[in-house]
């Protein structure tokens, strides 16, 4: 009881607290004595905040009701969050279901805290101080799944499916072995999805209904009696990336069955209104309802609820969808006798280039990454990579980027073989004409990036991108060549205030006020200026040893420093100047400082650009 | 003085003779009388290379020859690469003689013949309405590599010469180009107030193919890239007969 008030309390201890005072200080006191990421919990969850505390990634019951979704973003920053402790706050993702903004996914932290997926948004801001609120991302979370796959159908067994927006099944049949047996895959691959930031509940049965039941619904305590022989004659695998640490569930062949009885219903996969009206029914585990008879059951049900229940317990064969990895292409040519000349190989790569292209047009795939492996005899492989700005399968396109490197193979003693493999390559469909048939298509850009990106880099090569910026360093970004050109902008809303202006906007390079053609890389100090002060451009200055007399001028243009960006710039100006000497040269001057204020700068003059 | 019809016919069979037959030469005139008369293809010539070079080696005149490519690449059809040493150009004066930045891409080279490669790729390529390079060193061989690129095609290319040595002439060297101007900065249009008017600069076609070189004052160019001439010569009283001529209408 002690330990409740003392929480209850948000007063910071020996801080000076009377108690007759704490009506005056409330406010200030309300503010500071939160703690740091003030979790706050509600009255009722005060007995259970310590156990919160101590552990960040305390294991949540395993009967709590709320299915943890598969969140890559929560479940990738796990060690950091582990490393940090309680300094960061209990995170969630938010998700939009009609009119009502409710949690998609809570982390071990906020669940702690009483929050479920499902709970209205609002109650879970009241109820918890500080959140962490992300929008979730299904789609980002499903293409996670799918890359996991992939990954796993390459490396771990070749058949994966995926399984709704969290599970993945493992087909173990024959594999197992491979990795030391079930119990022993099992922990490698929590490992590697350890090391992926993944953290997952693993359950290996016979059938996959029993699976996903065990791996969502079962106390992953280490069973005593679940180290079975290690020879399945079909093994599951169900591979649920939740919140679950510790060693996968194994259960021995055959042993499924008792294992799956204590499970609720809801771990059938069956529909939500089934498993009500079987809880009013009060059937609440599936034991109770594998001793049933089926055929009322069908009659009353439908037939999903009892081929679910089959399925699981393996009389009804249950099909996996595996996801198939694609076969990376690659064109390949031996040669009976090494070669070794420029015209050899670039008659080879001749014939190689359509094959390759023929390969990439069956797939519907283009090309943005292709290497050209030369295999010498002496086994030192000779390796040309050549990046394409955008896919392709323009065989002269690909062929004249690698003709262009063959001077980069040393062919040595000869070359035994000739490899081309694609790298990287995107879906490449057909493309639309141009919507105007009257004017000429604009001209391909991409072909001309490509080959000087094979000579210089793409580094080295730039657009100019206006910046709503006076200061004129920063009025100017770079971008890459092949950025899509912007589309009008977007258009504003019908009542947003900006309509009411009804003149188009600026352009932040604002084409009345000359600008020079060359800027210095940085404005160079001018010697020996007479200028009248404040606002008079200078009658002759000096620079780079040379002297100018100044015939006209026009000015100033006063540029304030950026203080929105910079508070070190608050009271900073410069004024700029154009001006013209007597052999009609023109500059850009500018004076620090605008002439009456000291702090706005020391009155140097600079150079900073020239016109033409 | 030769039979001006013979001149031209002569002209035609010797170009005939020097482009296969090829005979579309489409060029890009600069609206102004006074010069594409001069000039013998009524205007810069879009399949063939051009050199500017400033006047002198003051930077003024540097920006005044790149301001003077940069109008006339404005004035081409298509996207421009700008091949440069340093990256000195300021993107808002250059789109103020009319080469919006969605028109120009940028590529640096590292040395003069990686510069002239990177000219050669980008007037093959078809796809572009000009090409402009800075370079200090271009000789015979690497100039006419840049024209017999550009014939056939339409991307203007534009060398923006730099004096190889302090002192040096970048125009006396031999060259391929077509034309090879020499641009210095003038005082400026005079206004009636303070402040300094429309920049002036001096254009000397030092070589042309095929005709004389010339030199002119204009008024530097405008938004769209146009050059003009300046009131003095363009809208000057008619001194002679012009009064008389006003007093008759």
């Amino acid at each position: 009881m002690a330990r409740e008030q003392e929480h209850a309390c948000s007063v910071p201890r020996g801080g000076g607290w009377r108690p007759g005072a704490r009506w005056a200080r409330e406010d200030e006191l309300g503010q500071v004595a939160l703690p740091p990421v003030a979790r706050q919990p509600a009255k009722h969850e005060i007995g259970r905040r310590d156990e919160a505390a101590a552990n960040p990634f305390r294991a949540m019951p395993p009967d709590d009701g709320g299915r943890p979704a598969f969140l890559p973003e929560l479940a990738r920053e796990g060690p950091s969050r582990s490393k940090l402790g309680e300094e960061s706050a209990p995170r969630i993702t938010s998700t939009r279901n009609g009119s009502r903004i409710e949690i998609a996914a809570a982390c071990p932290q906020a669940q702690a805290l009483g929050l479920r997926p499902g709970m209205a948004l609002a109650q879970a801001r009241a109820q918890v101080v500080g959140l962490d609120i992300r929008p979730a991302d299904p789609e980002g979370d499903r293409a996670h799944l799918a890359s996991l796959a992939m990954a796993l159908a390459r490396r771990w067994t070749p058949t994966v499916a995926i399984e709704g927006d969290d599970t993945l099944f493992l087909d173990l049949t024959g594999v197992a072995h491979l990795h030391g047996g079930e119990a022993r895959m099992t922990a490698r691959l929590r490992r590697m999805l350890a090391r992926l930031g993944y953290s997952a509940r693993i359950a290996v049965a016979d059938t996959p209904g029993a699976a996903w039941a065990l791996a969502h619904f079962a106390s992953h305590r280490p069973p005593g009696e679940g180290r079975g022989p290690e020879s399945h004659a079909v093994s599951r695998l169900a591979l649920d990336p939740g919140f679950r640490r510790g060693d996968g569930l194994v259960v021995a062949p055959g042993r499924h069955g008792p294992a799956l009885a204590p499970l609720p219903v809801a771990a059938l996969r069956v529909e939500a209104t089934a498993i009500e009206l079987l809880d009013r029914l009060g059937v609440k585990t599936i034991g109770q309802l594998a001793a049933m008879p089926r055929a009322p059951l069908v009659r009353r049900f439908g037939a999903a609820l009892a081929a679910r229940l089959e399925q699981a317990s393996g009389r009804l064969p249950e099909p996996l969808h595996p996801v198939v990895p694609p076969d990376p292409i690659a064109i390949a040519q031996r040669f009976a006798e090494p070669i070794s000349t420029a015209d050899a190989i670039a008659h080879w790569l001749g014939t190689l280039v359509p094959r390759l292209v023929a390969a990439l047009a069956e797939q519907g795939l283009g090309a943005s990454r292709v290497e050209l492996v030369a295999e010498r005899v002496d086994g030192v492989p000779q390796r040309i990579r050549i990046g394409l700005a955008r896919p392709s399968r323009d065989g002269v396109h690909l062929l004249r980027l690698l003709l262009r490197r063959i001077e980069q193979i040393e062919p040595g003693y000869g070359i035994d073989a000739l490899t081309l493999h694609v790298r990287r390559a995107l879906p490449l469909g057909p493309e639309p004409f141009t919507e105007r048939l009257d004017e000429e298509a604009a001209p391909d850009i991409a072909t001309l990036v490509d080959t000087l990106a094979t000579r210089i880099g793409l580094d080295a090569m730039w657009r100019n991108r206006p910046v709503e910026s006076d200061v004129p360093e920063r009025s100017v970004a770079r971008m890459d060549v092949l950025d899509p050109p912007e589309r009008g902008g977007v258009r504003p809303r019908i009542d947003a205030v900006g309509q009411l202006v009804r003149s188009a906007a600026l352009h932040p390079w604002h084409s009345e006020w000359p600008k020079p053609a060359r800027l210095l890389r940085r404005p160079e100090r001018l010697d020996h200026v007479i200028a009248e002060l404040p606002d008079h451009a200078p009658r002759r200055f000096t620079w780079r040893g040379q002297p100018h007399r100044i015939v006209r001028a026009d000015g100033p243009e006063r540029i304030h420093g950026e203080w929105w960006k910079h508070v070190a710039e608050a009271a900073y100006v410069r004024d700029y100047f154009r001006v013209e000497d007597d052999a009609g040269r023109r500059y850009w001057l500018f004076r620090r400082g605008d002439g009456e204020h000291v702090e706005t700068g020391d009155l140097s003059w600079y150079l900073h650009g020239v016109f033409g | 003085m030769a039979d001006p019809a013979v001149l031209s016919q002569l002209r035609e069979q010797l170009r005939a003779m020097e482009t296969q037959g090829f005979r579309r030469r489409p060029s890009l005139p600069f609206g102004l009388g006074a010069i594409d008369s001069r000039l013998a293809d009524g205007g810069l010539r879009l399949d063939a290379l051009h050199e500017v070079a400033g006047g002198t080696s003051d930077m003024a005149d540097d920006c005044a020859a790149t301001l003077f490519l940069a109008g006339i690449a404005a004035r081409a059809w298509g996207p421009v690469l700008w091949v440069v040493r340093r990256r000195d150009l300021f993107a808002p004066g250059v789109a103020q003689v009319g080469i919006s930045h969605k028109r120009l891409i940028y590529a640096e080279a590292a040395d003069d013949s990686e510069l002239l490669a990177i000219m050669e790729e980008g007037l093959r390529h078809r796809g572009l309405g000009a090409v402009i390079g800075e370079a200090k060193r271009a000789d015979m061989t690497a100039t006419r590599r840049l024209q017999l690129a550009a014939e056939g095609g339409r991307t203007i290319a534009l060398l923006l010469k730099r004096p190889a040595r302090e002192g040096s002439d970048p125009i006396g060297m031999p060259s391929a180009a077509v034309t090879r101007w020499r641009v210095t900065s003038a005082p400026s249009t005079p206004l009636p107030v303070e402040g300094v008017g429309r920049p002036r600069w001096r254009l000397a076609l030092a070589r042309q193919k095929g005709g004389e070189g010339f030199e002119i004052e204009v008024e530097a160019c405008d938004a769209t890239g146009r050059c003009a001439l300046p009131s003095a010569v363009a809208d000057r009283k008619a001194v002679a007969g012009g009064s008389a001529n006003r007093h008759a209408a």
